[in-house]
């Protein structure tokens, strides 16, 4: 099985730690991952703000980068989901389908292709789970709270297998936290709102390490417990799933 | 004036925007039991997905059978183009009974046409007799929700309005008392009225019958004391069977309110002997819309409003920030059909984060027709342009690996460089007026996987 990591562009400059923790993680579950550094982006910011023909030669680069891969697998839900659903205005090349069908996000992709439902480890913490939109009502890895009240998922699951660890029962289980790509700046305000409403969520309920599946999403929330000094740490779930230690 | 500009102004009272979206996120958790007590919901609705998805695709043929059928009952059957052919034709019927006194029950086409800004420049007295909508109506505005219009009022807002226009004590604030004294002064109305306007639900096109569903029973009431009763009806309101009204009363309110049915589910088919009845068919906009296959969906839509209730960016920008009659998800795809310009933020009020869709009691795709709108809107040159030039450089770098290489790298050097003040200008980085940026990092990934593969 050829697999290719795929590490989006702000997890590469600004949380190499993120893309180093899921190497390492897919390493010990016995997937040796390539990284081929022709890679860049997933062409979505240029998509969302209504310019995605301009995203088309991103997109190429994109195939071109992973198409000799079995599998491409990336710690960012909202990535993936770009490519599995608006790589639809490019030609539909083999290759381009290929790449399109077979680009994972990390948990889907341990849990549904490798088949493993559960990590040893421990992480003695109260940890808030930030559900991904894209993630989950995009790539269905978690139940929604529009249709059911069962709060199940993939990386709840996941989490829940490692020892000591204690899931935070929030408030509203997946609320959006308001990143939304460039409407983070477009529309600050609300983003922001959204964002602090989210983590007084975590607050309230006693999370200590906030975490989820989209580093994008947890970059915004970050930015908020920082400028607010709140004790909570924020990481990507693949860093506590690959025994990180606080 | 943007969303986010509009928005910017509604945030400022941060209190305000807690209670709102408390109050609206209150309304979707009621959706919400009502949708986990009924097991056959996802099935209904794709029911009724179905069923308009059918009566779109045949949409001339029901409004024909429609029309055939309601005049066979001694219903008068109008056809208006758009808002303005609306107004004309109700206020031509008003004259023809030498009318002036009208109640109106809720209807958000009338809403939709400015229909009662038009009638009072004529000399009519229009009053309309839902309790939230009578409220907006004395202050002047526009409803900021289309199953509750005065959702962005406080009972202190209603206790002034009312101690302004109906006299009541300065300070009463009890739901109870202003309640009763809207309903003294709305039941004069009532009684005088001549002509009652009523918004429609459901048209069927086998019975040619309307039903309209309300929880204050001031529909039936309007119209069982008028001698006209004048029915508005946007022309994507039609269902093919009476049969398929029982789909729809099981989801609107579940949706809506999260009750089970509305109070009242009125079926009106003919007029009542020696009284008279209309129904004013209107397109305004819709067949444009039914035109564009990306975006026809929208057309399927009931007004329940539960997209409204869960979005996350609605409930804390208020309904007036979409400054159009149908605000929230729902109305971020329908504007650009009626003004692409003047509405071209709308589809940027959303994190796409896909709520509304699953909400939406007819599956509507509404996250998807804000991207797809976003992509007309870009075409059409309707968006900022810096955003329009900054996406095309990003694209340039984002394009060829070795530039995004060095660029992303001078980037991030420079951002560990520079000192905190100037990277979180507030006056140039909206990012940075309430968050921290992220600490850049000495390596990327990249450079660091680099180094292992020389190890």
């Amino acid at each position: 099985m050829k697999v290719a990591l795929f590490v989006p562009c702000y997890v590469d400059q600004f949380y190499p730690q993120v893309g180093i923790a899921t190497l390492q993680l897919l390493e010990k579950l016995g997937v040796r991952a390539n990284f081929p550094k022709q890679q860049t982006c997933c062409g979505q910011p240029m998509a969302n703000s209504g310019c995605e023909r301009d995203a088309i030669p991103v997109y190429h680069n994109f195939v071109d980068a992973f198409e000799g891969y079995d599998y491409v697998v990336g710690p960012a839900g909202s990535c993936v989901y770009h490519v599995r659903k608006h790589f639809d205005i490019i030609d539909q090349t083999p290759a381009v389908q290929h790449v399109r069908t077979n680009t994972y996000e990390l948990f889907d992709f341990i849990l549904n292709i490798l088949g493993i439902n559960e990590i040893p480890g421990s992480f003695p913490h109260k940890v808030g789970l930030h559900l991904s939109c894209h993630g989950q009502r995009g790539l269905h890895q978690a139940n929604e709270s529009e249709m059911t009240p069962v709060r199940d998922g993939q990386l709840r699951r996941l989490l829940s297998s490692m020892q000591g660890l204690e899931l935070t029962e929030l408030d509203r289980n997946d609320e959006c936290c308001g990143f939304g790509g460039t409407f983070c700046v477009s529309e600050a305000g609300i983003s922001a709102r959204m964002g602090q409403d989210r983590v007084a969520d975590h607050v309230r309920n006693g999370t200590r390490v906030l975490t989820g599946g989209d580093m994008s999403c947890l970059m915004h929330l970050e930015g908020i417990v920082r400028r607010a000094k709140l004790p909570i740490k924020v990481m990507h779930a693949a860093e506590i799933l690959n025994g990180a230690v606080l | 004036m943007s969303h986010s500009q509009r928005s910017d102004i509604f945030l400022l009272d941060a209190e305000r925007t807690t209670w709102h979206d408390e109050t609206l996120w209150f309304v979707r958790q009621k959706r919400d039991k009502a949708v986990y007590a009924t097991p056959e919901f996802q099935e209904l609705r794709q029911l009724a997905s179905d069923i308009k998805d059918h009566t779109l695709s045949r949409l001339d043929f029901y409004l024909q059978q429609f029309e055939e059928n309601a005049r066979r009952n001694g219903v008068q059957v109008h056809w208006a183009a758009d808002a303005h052919e609306h107004n004309q034709i109700v206020l031509s019927l008003l004259k023809q009974h030498n009318a002036t006194r009208v109640v109106k029950s809720k209807s958000m086409l009338t809403e939709e046409c400015h229909l009662n800004p038009y009638l009072i420049k004529h000399g009519v007295d229009v009053i309309d007799t839902d309790l939230g909508e009578r409220i907006i109506q004395l202050r002047d505005e526009a409803p900021s929700h289309v199953v509750l219009p005065a959702i962005h009022l406080k009972k202190e807002d209603v206790g002034d309005t009312f101690h302004l226009h109906l006299g009541t004590e300065k300070g009463n604030n009890d739901p109870q008392q202003l309640t009763e004294t809207a309903r003294q002064h709305l039941r004069e109305k009532f009684l005088a009225s001549e002509v009652a306007i009523s918004g429609v639900n459901f048209a069927v096109a086998e019975t040619g019958s309307v039903v309209v569903c309300t929880n204050e029973g001031n529909a039936d009431l309007g119209v069982n004391l008028a001698k006209v009763h004048i029915a508005c009806m946007g022309m994507e309101k039609l269902i093919p069977r009476l049969s398929d009204l029982s789909v729809f009363t099981r989801i609107l309110t579940r949706s809506a309110t999260g009750q089970p049915i509305t109070t009242y589910t009125s079926h009106f088919s003919k007029p009542a002997e020696g009284k008279e009845m209309h129904v004013v068919i209107v397109d305004n906009g819709r067949t444009k819309q039914l035109g564009r296959p990306d975006f026809r969906a929208s057309l399927k839509c009931i007004r329940c409003g539960a997209c409204m209730n869960t979005c996350p960016v609605y409930r804390r920008s208020g309904g007036h920030s979409y400054d159009f009659t149908i605000p929230g998800p729902i109305g971020a795809i329908l504007s650009p059909n009626i003004d692409m310009r003047k509405h071209a933020s709308l589809p940027f009020a959303s994190t796409l984060c896909g709520s509304c869709t699953d909400v939406c009691p007819v599956k509507i795709d509404i996250h998807t027709q804000l991207y797809k709108w976003r992509q007309v809107l870009g075409q059409a040159g309707e968006i900022p342009a810096s955003k329009k030039w900054s996406m095309r450089l990003l694209s340039r770098v984002l394009a060829k690996p070795a530039v995004y290489g060095l660029g992303s790298k001078i980037a991030r050097q420079s951002l560990r460089l520079l000192p905190h003040g100037l990277t979180h200008g507030k006056g140039y980085n909206p990012w940075a007026v309430a968050r921290e940026l992220p600490e850049p990092p000495k390596q990327s990934f990249r450079e660091w996987y680099a180094q292992q593969a020389v190890k």
